[in-house]
This record gives C-alpha cells, structure tokens and sequence, in this order.
C-alpha cells in the first residue's frame, strides 16, 4: 500500500501529501502522523495540500481530526498552500477547516508555527537528539 | 433539451477506483471548456457520491457523459447502485444529518456544488443520483 | 411530384449563366445597390460563388428538403457572406433582400422553362420560394449569431475589468467592488482574489464595497464565504467602505459579521492592515 512520506526537521514535522488521496491512505496518515508526533515530540506538524486538485468532506475531516488530536499532543498543526479552486469548493460544501490554522505556503506556514510555539530549552532538544 | 455528447461507464467497486474516476471526470470537463473552480466542485462531488456507493452500497457505476442544451455545455454523471436505498430523502438532504459516521455534508453539500441535482432510491433495489454541472454554472 | 423534381434541378443547372446574368441585372437595377461598400465585381464574385455552390449541391432529392444535410456547404457560403457583409456595414435587411433577389432570377427561368406546363410551375415556384427563405433566414441567424458573440465578449470583459486586483503593500491587497454582487460576480471576484494571493503572496487581502449599492443577506452571504475561503487559503480579509446605511440593513436583517473584521474606510483598513503586519508609518522630521 501507498504511504506518505513525514519529514522531521527539528522540532516539526512536514508532510507534503503529492498523490491523490483515498480514504485508506489518509487515514493512515492520520495515524502515522499520530503516532510520530507521539515518538518525536513534535511541537509543530506542517501539513503541505499544494498538490492535491481536490479536498472533499472526508479529507476535510481527516485534516480536522490531525488538527484536533495534535492538539491534544500539544502540538500546532498548519495546513499550507491550499489552491483557490479546493478553498472556494469548500466553502461552498459547508467545511471552514475550523481549528485548523492555514498558510500561503510552506516557508510562511513555518513563521506561523515558530510564533505558536514556545521552542523547548537545550536540554530538551539534546533528549530529542539522544531518543532519535 | 439535453443532449447527450459521448459516454463511458466508469466501474466504482475499490477507494482506488474513485481516482481513476475522478480523472476520467476531469478529462471530460476539461474537454468542455470548464474553468478550474467549477471542475474542482464537480470532482469533489463525484467524491462524495463515489465515496457514499461505497460505503453504503458496497461499490456501483458511473456513467460519465459530457452533454450540451443549447448553448451551454457540461458533464453529467449518473451514479447507480443495488445497495439498500435511502428511505427518507428528504431527511438525507438535510445538512447535519447522516447515518454513518460523518459530517452530514454529503448529498445537501454534494447539491451546493453541482448545477443540478436528482436522486431516486427505492429501498431495498438502489439509488439512482444524476448530476449535472454545466460549464458556466 | 417525384418525376418533376429532377427536371428541375438539373435545369437549374443548365441555365446557371441565365440565372446568374439575370439575378446580377436585377441587383444593379436594384435602388438599395450599396456600391459604396461593395463593387460591382466583387458582387459578382460573391453572387457567383453562392449560386455555384447552390447549384452543385442541389440535386432532385433535397430540393424539397431544406434541412438537408447536403447544403452545408452552401449554409457555410451564406454564413461567411452574412458576416463579411455585416461587417462592411450592410443591414441584415440589405442581405436579406440580396438573398431573396437571387429567388426572382430562379423563378424567372423557371417560368420560362415551364411555361407550358402550370402544374409543375406551381411547385417548382413553391419549392424553389422555400428553399431560398431557408437561406433567407440562415443570413439572420448568421447575423444574430455574430452580434450575440460580442455581446457575449463584452460580458466577459466587463466582468474582467469590474474586478480589478491592487496591490496597495508587500503583502497587502486590496480588491474594490463596484456594482452589484450576485453569485456569479462574487465567483468572479473570489477566484480573482484568491489567484491574486496566491501569485503576490500577500497575507492581508481589503474588500472595499464602498461601490457596492446595497446588501442584502444574500450579498453578505457571499461576503462572507469570500473571507472564509480566504482564510482557508491562510490569509487575512478585511470589509472595507462599509457606509452608515449598510451598517444600519446588516444589523436589521440580523446577518452576523462577528467574525470578520470590519473598517469603515479603506484608510482605517490599511492601518489595521499595517498593525497586523507590526509595520509603523511615521512622519519624517527633515533637518535643516
């Protein structure tokens, strides 16, 4: 089965999510990414949908889920470069993503997280280093 | 009147399938003319449609059809299961409501984004769901 | 009726340059001539190539029907000749009547062929009249056909310029309604803005309505999914130019504008927009 690959740098995570996505794949992703925020302390998940043509009611939710439960592993999550077609189609279906804090793109999705997080000190960081 | 262009029958029985739909979908839009916010509220429909046959109905077809009426053109989709029907339309056409485990937005969503809409289900045979999203709707 | 309408084509044929030199002398006698917008050669240029056309591709079997098939290529002749002359400034009655002229010069040479034979001359008059009114009306749906286009045209210029996107700072948009807002103006003016944002990267987009006559619930309805789509992109939208009596219908119709942000001018749009980005205008004192 296909996966999406999640990338750690530093204390975020950033998934950039390039194939079309079916209900299995993205609730996978909804658990792995779970799952890593868990393992690796994550204080930030950056979420990149630049790619994805479209985004309907069930990846909404799923998008809202990884929201709420990062949440609640104390960690932000940032949905970045939606295209104006798939906002505009959201709207319309009823779905505001509310919750979810959203970014032009990557690099401004990153300035948004570093403002909502207070960065651990070093010695957290050197047990992120030593747990990896 | 509507006329129909050209068609094709489009299998839906596996989630993967419903990729492979919604690009024929864009192919046929695309052929029409149809501008890119107008082609992403039809796909994402057909996503919702494609997605509830399979969840409540176990899989179906879809007849993709590009169609004119007079000056306009679009693409229409016929969505046709056997599953269990919806007994109460008018209730599953209310935002908010769903019998499975989801936001509700389904059909009264799916209708907001289409230009026209029609769905007939008779419990225990099927349902039938005919959208229309015309180029400049 | 069968053994009649062969004949008739095919004389038709065989008299093509009677037809022709009599549907010419008809035209240059006629008083509504235009030889100020076309020649006289060039009249015979086109009057020769419509009746050739016309003459090949009739034949005994779709004499009598005009929808047939086998005239589209004369409907594409009639066609070009209805556009070029209503671009030279004919009315679509001066090409009307050119058409409707070329039915005198066919029914003359009829009635000279069938002058012995009144009951076949009636139907050949009666097929031949309705043959030419079908092209007779061809030329005003060309006509029409053409206009529509522009006007057509000039619907999607409108609303192309009505819609204008300015960049008024790094980051900061600002987009001015001015008009109406229905549904498809505001399809028109999301797509644009949300385009916009995307290619400037700006995080701060300004809808100014000072243009905007009145909102109803409606209008503020898709006001509102304006700023939700915008915020879903993940920048920030202002309403601007909201004028006292627009304040007055959103709080009467009870529309809730709570969440989004709201300045009365674009100036104090573009302060708020300044404090959201920590950016500071000062005053310059010189040094003398």
């Amino acid at each position: 089965m296909d996966k999406i690959p999640i990338l750690r740098m530093g204390h975020f995570l950033l998934v950039t999510i390039q194939t079309d996505l079916y209900d299995r794949l993205a609730m996978s992703l909804e658990a792995d990414l779970v799952q890593m925020v868990s393992k690796t302390n994550a204080k930030g998940v950056l979420i990149d949908i630049s790619a994805q043509s479209i985004v309907d009611s069930f990846m909404g939710r799923i998008i809202g889920n990884i929201a709420s439960m990062c949440k609640i592993l104390d960690a932000e999550t940032v949905v970045v470069g939606m295209q104006p077609a798939v906002a505009i189609t959201l709207i319309e279906l009823g779905l505001e993503l509310k919750g979810v804090h959203t970014a032009l793109n990557v690099e401004k999705g990153m300035e948004l997280l570093q403002t909502k997080i207070i960065l651990p000190t070093e010695d957290t960081s050197d047990d992120d280093d030593y747990s990896a | 009147m509507i006329i129909p262009l050209n068609k094709e029958a489009v299998e839906v029985k596996k989630e993967q399938d419903t990729i492979f739909l919604r690009n024929r979908i864009k192919e046929c839009a695309t052929k029409t003319g149809m501008g890119l916010v107008n082609q992403t509220k039809l796909i994402t429909a057909a996503s919702e449609l494609a997605r509830n046959m399979l969840r409540y109905a176990g899989g179906g077809n879809v007849l993709v059809e590009t169609v004119s009426k007079g000056r306009e053109n679009g693409v229409r989709l016929t969505f046709k299961d056997t599953g269990p029907g919806i007994p109460d339309i008018a209730m599953a056409m209310k935002d908010g409501y769903s019998t499975g485990k989801s936001l509700g937005l389904g059909l009264p969503g799916t209708k907001r984004l289409v230009s026209e809409f029609d769905i007939k289900s008779t419990p225990g045979t099927g349902t039938v769901i005919t959208i229309i999203k015309w180029k400049n709707g | 009726m069968s053994n009649q309408s062969p004949d008739l084509a095919k004389t038709l044929r065989k008299k093509r340059n009677d037809i022709l030199e009599l549907w010419m002398k008809n035209q240059l006698a006629d008083v509504s001539l235009r030889e100020d917008l076309l020649t006289n050669e060039e009249l015979r240029a086109q009057s020769e190539e419509l009746l050739d056309v016309l003459l090949q591709n009739l034949n005994e079997r779709n004499i009598a029907e005009v929808e047939s098939a086998d005239f589209e290529p004369v409907v594409e002749v009639l066609s070009g000749i209805s556009i070029s002359r209503a671009k030279q400034g004919f009315t679509p009655r001066e090409t009307g009547l050119y058409i409707f002229s070329l039915k005198d010069a066919l029914l003359t040479v009829v009635q000279q062929e069938l002058k012995d034979d009144p009951a076949q001359l009636v139907t050949a008059v009666l097929t031949i009249s309705k043959l030419v009114d079908s092209f007779g009306v061809t030329t005003f749906e060309t006509f029409i056909k053409g206009r529509e286009e522009v006007i057509l045209r000039q619907t999607d210029e409108i609303t192309e310029i009505s819609t204008p996107v300015i960049q008024l700072w790094d980051n900061i948009l600002a987009l001015p309604i001015i008009g109406t807002l229905d549904s498809s103006r505001t399809q028109v003016v999301m797509e644009n803005l949300l385009q916009q944002i995307v290619d400037t990267g700006s995080s701060i987009a300004i809808l100014d309505i000072s243009g905007v006559p009145a909102v109803d619930s409606l209008v503020a309805q898709h006001l509102i999914k304006t700023v939700s789509a915008t915020r879903l992109m993940g920048a920030e939208c202002i309403i601007s130019g909201i004028r006292p009596e627009i304040a007055q219908t959103v709080v009467h119709l009870g529309i809730d504008l709570s969440n989004i942000v709201t300045k009365a001018s674009l100036a104090s749009a573009l302060r708020y927009a300044f404090g959201m980005l920590q950016l500071d205008v000062k005053k310059t004192i010189r040094e003398k």
